[in-house]
């Protein structure tokens, strides 16, 4: 069963956008080369955007927590408030350390960026609002944000600075460590859907709220659990924030940048944070599919939950210890995560599904 | 395959780091994440406390031992004139020894506060941090309405307290202690069972009481351990002999141990200031005491249990209106000394959490 399209559909806006080009007579290899600027452009703008909405309410939420206002003073309840920080940012003096390796320490925040804004090209944000439905979708996704590791290892490296240094490491053991678990737990609902393709698995959770892979007992929510911790450590946010520890490594990798070079990699942890909620959001609870509102706005209503039920994590738990956090990782994470791929595959062959 | 070459290398931990709770500098020997060594660098605050009381009259040093223990700066300044008294052989009137004995168990409650937050911020969990300096807020607020002053009070002085409390110092204070009891569930609720909170708090950074007593370990850190000394019971000054409180002890000496010590402690302390309040009786708050009195030559040791162990001063008098001599002893100072002994072996993580849990303040390590 799907859903009438609602009004506010996004999709007929690019197709009439497409024939706007065509309508050019432009040759086809350019015609390509446009069309695709004109969509990287737009995730970019409105991934950016995102990320400056998500900074200012992770500081709403965390100072609401706190008993506190946050940010009060740009408009109303401070709204752009972060804009104002970026514009500081932009116009900061970067700050340059003489000891640095250079290469490495101009390169590691532009890795991270682009990493982070790559993972959208197999995401759908509505109906038809994919960049690309690769047919690896799932995969490509999960290969390009673990670009992040790249760059922390190479901020971590090039700041030539021991608490740096500390940072990058302990972030590759960690990143390397919740991939498997998060593999593993997506993997159970590849094997259901039978495709790695973001639309194909959106598609396969159409209709009724009990076609979520969320609500497939009993491995569906034991898969998004596992994933959503894994997700947490992937995404390097509080319980699982020791590659940053503010306490310890006073600001971990990121210690030497400052300027825009650090807010790169600060934009680029919120859009990592958005990142992994979109995956929850597509992989367990049915993408962009929902009664009455356009699909693009029931697709950013789920993910803006599950980007809240993490900074709730972040602003009420102690952070873990870097040898328990890998405890965790390999003596509960993969046995838990493999069992139930094992459980999903057993019940997959047996037929008991719905 | 050939060996790998490792390397130990050397972290300088402060003096500008945001836990080292001031401007303390950890030199550690890293073996990957492991410490194998620990070297605490102080004197970075060093500002001759000891030497500016030695050119001040009995009467001026009291402003000056405000800055020794600025978080429990009531218990400096008792102490301060605690020895000046005894030196001098001054009585202290009974209500300003109750109104004394109320400043300094709201200050004790007020450090464990910060102590609650501090702690719990540098395990990672900042929201904490802001519920501690709000329930603090309110013993700073009833302070500020009876000596004028937030953080370095000023107020008790040699022969009984500044000025007396207002009118309604009382109605807002049982106010405070009922909701700082009500907020204590809360803080409880946030931290003690959270499995987070206990494996890194748990088993870390152990205290034996031998190694502690043989350091001169005092206060909370060494009652964690299971040693029941308080000077508060064991060398009673003041009037702390007529309330009823208990002195809590833990067994295990660990990191989680000093936390839940410290909390048991704030409900002591608000049963004492309950007590203290409902017998406090009328009458004068200072005894008649010349600005520039000499108490006769002699020595006095004073020393008071404070929110970081025994906190002392010493001073010898010559017979003059200045102290000869003027030596302090702070609880901090030898919480430090042990921390290269606990905290080696461990992991950068577990020091953050052993140094919180030691409370170690800076100015009065260095003085």
């Amino acid at each position: 069963m799907s859903y009438p399209l609602a009004f506010g559909e996004l999709h007929g806006l690019f197709g009439w956008l497409y024939e706007l080009l065509e309508s050019t007579g432009l040759p086809q290899p350019w015609l390509d080369v446009v069309r695709y600027a004109m969509l990287g452009a737009m995730v970019f703008g409105v991934l950016s955007l995102l990320a400056l909405f998500l900074v200012w309410w992770e500081r709403k939420i965390a100072a609401h927590i706190q008993q506190r206002f946050g940010p009060m003073r740009h408009g109303w309840h401070g709204w752009y408030q972060t804009v104002v920080d970026a514009v500081k940012l932009l116009t900061k003096e970067d700050i340059l350390v003489d000891t640095r390796d250079k290469f490495v320490f101009f390169w590691a925040p532009v890795i991270c960026f682009v990493a982070a804004f790559l993972a959208y090209v197999s995401i759908p944000f509505g109906e038809g609002l994919i960049v690309s439905d690769l047919n690896i979708g799932i995969l490509y996704v999960i290969a390009i944000t673990t670009f992040t590791i790249l760059s922390l290892l190479m901020a971590g490296w090039g700041s030539n600075n021991k608490y740096a240094l500390l940072g990058g490491i302990r972030s590759a053991a960690q990143v390397i460590s919740y991939e498997i678990p998060m593999v593993a737990s997506i993997l159970v609902v590849v094997l259901f859907v039978g495709s790695l393709s973001m639309v194909d698995i959106v598609n396969s959770q159409s209709g009724w709220i009990t076609n979520w892979f969320v609500f497939r007992l009993p491995f569906g929510p034991i898969a998004f659990l596992t994933y959503i911790v894994a997700a947490t450590a992937e995404a390097n946010r509080t319980p699982f924030d020791i590659p940053e520890a503010e306490q310890e490594l006073v600001a971990g990798y990121n210690i030497e940048y400052s300027g825009m070079k650090f807010a790169m990699f600060f934009l680029a942890e919120f859009v990592n944070g958005f990142t992994v909620s979109a995956i929850a959001v597509t992989l367990f609870f049915g993408g962009w599919h929902g009664p009455f509102l356009p699909s693009w706005v029931w697709f950013l209503l789920k993910t803006f939950a599950v980007v809240f039920l993490l900074m709730m994590f972040r602003w009420t738990y102690p952070r873990l210890r870097v040898d328990q956090l890998m405890e965790f990782a390999w003596k509960f994470m993969v046995p838990v995560t493999f069992a139930n791929l094992i459980l999903a595959a057993w019940m997959k062959y047996a037929g008991w599904y719905w | 395959m050939a060996d790998l070459r490792t390397e130990e290398f050397t972290v300088n931990m402060g003096p500008h780091h945001p836990s080292t709770h001031g401007v303390c500098r950890l030199v550690l020997t890293l073996n990957g994440e492991k410490i194998i060594k620990i070297e605490p660098v102080i004197g970075y605050l060093h500002r001759a406390l000891e030497k500016i009381c030695e050119n001040r009259t009995y009467a001026q040093c009291i402003p000056i031992m405000d800055r020794f223990e600025y978080v429990t700066a009531m218990s400096c300044n008792y102490l301060f004139s605690n020895a000046a008294e005894k030196l001098a052989g001054i009585e202290v009137p009974e209500r300003a020894e109750y109104l004394r004995v109320i400043m300094l168990e709201l200050n004790r409650i007020a450090s464990h506060l910060i102590f609650y937050g501090v702690t719990a911020m540098d395990i990672g969990a900042l929201t904490p941090f802001l519920y501690g300096l709000r329930e603090r807020e309110l013993i700073i607020d009833l302070f500020e309405m009876t000596c004028g002053q937030r953080l370095t009070y000023n107020y008790i002085r040699v022969g009984g307290v500044s000025r007396d409390i207002p009118a309604e110092f009382e109605p807002k204070c049982r106010e405070a202690i009922k909701i700082i009891r009500e907020k204590l569930i809360d803080y409880e609720g946030l931290l003690n069972e959270n499995p987070i909170w206990l494996v890194r708090n748990k088993g870390i950074g152990v205290l034996p009481p031998e190694l502690g007593i043989a350091y001169g370990v005092s206060g909370p850190v060494l009652r964690a351990s299971g040693v029941k000394y308080d000077i508060r019971k064991d060398d009673p000054y003041s009037i702390y002999d007529r309330f009823d409180f208990q002195i809590p002890t833990r067994e295990n000496g660990d990191c989680y141990d000093r936390y839940l010590l410290r909390l048991d402690e704030i409900k002591q302390s608000l049963n004492i200031v309950e007590q203290a309040l409902d017998a406090l009786p009328e009458g004068d708050i200072k005894a008649k005491v010349s600005p520039n009195f000499k108490p006769p030559a002699g020595e006095v040791y004073s020393r008071v249990e404070n929110s970081r162990g025994e906190l002392g001063v010493y001073i010898q008098s010559d017979g003059g209106k200045k102290p000869l001599r003027v030596k302090m002893r702070g609880g901090s100072y030898n919480q430090l000394q042990v921390l290269p002994h606990i905290g080696t072996n461990c992991l950068v993580a577990d020091l953050v959490a052993i140094f919180a849990s030691l409370d170690v303040i800076l100015p009065e390590v260095d003085r």
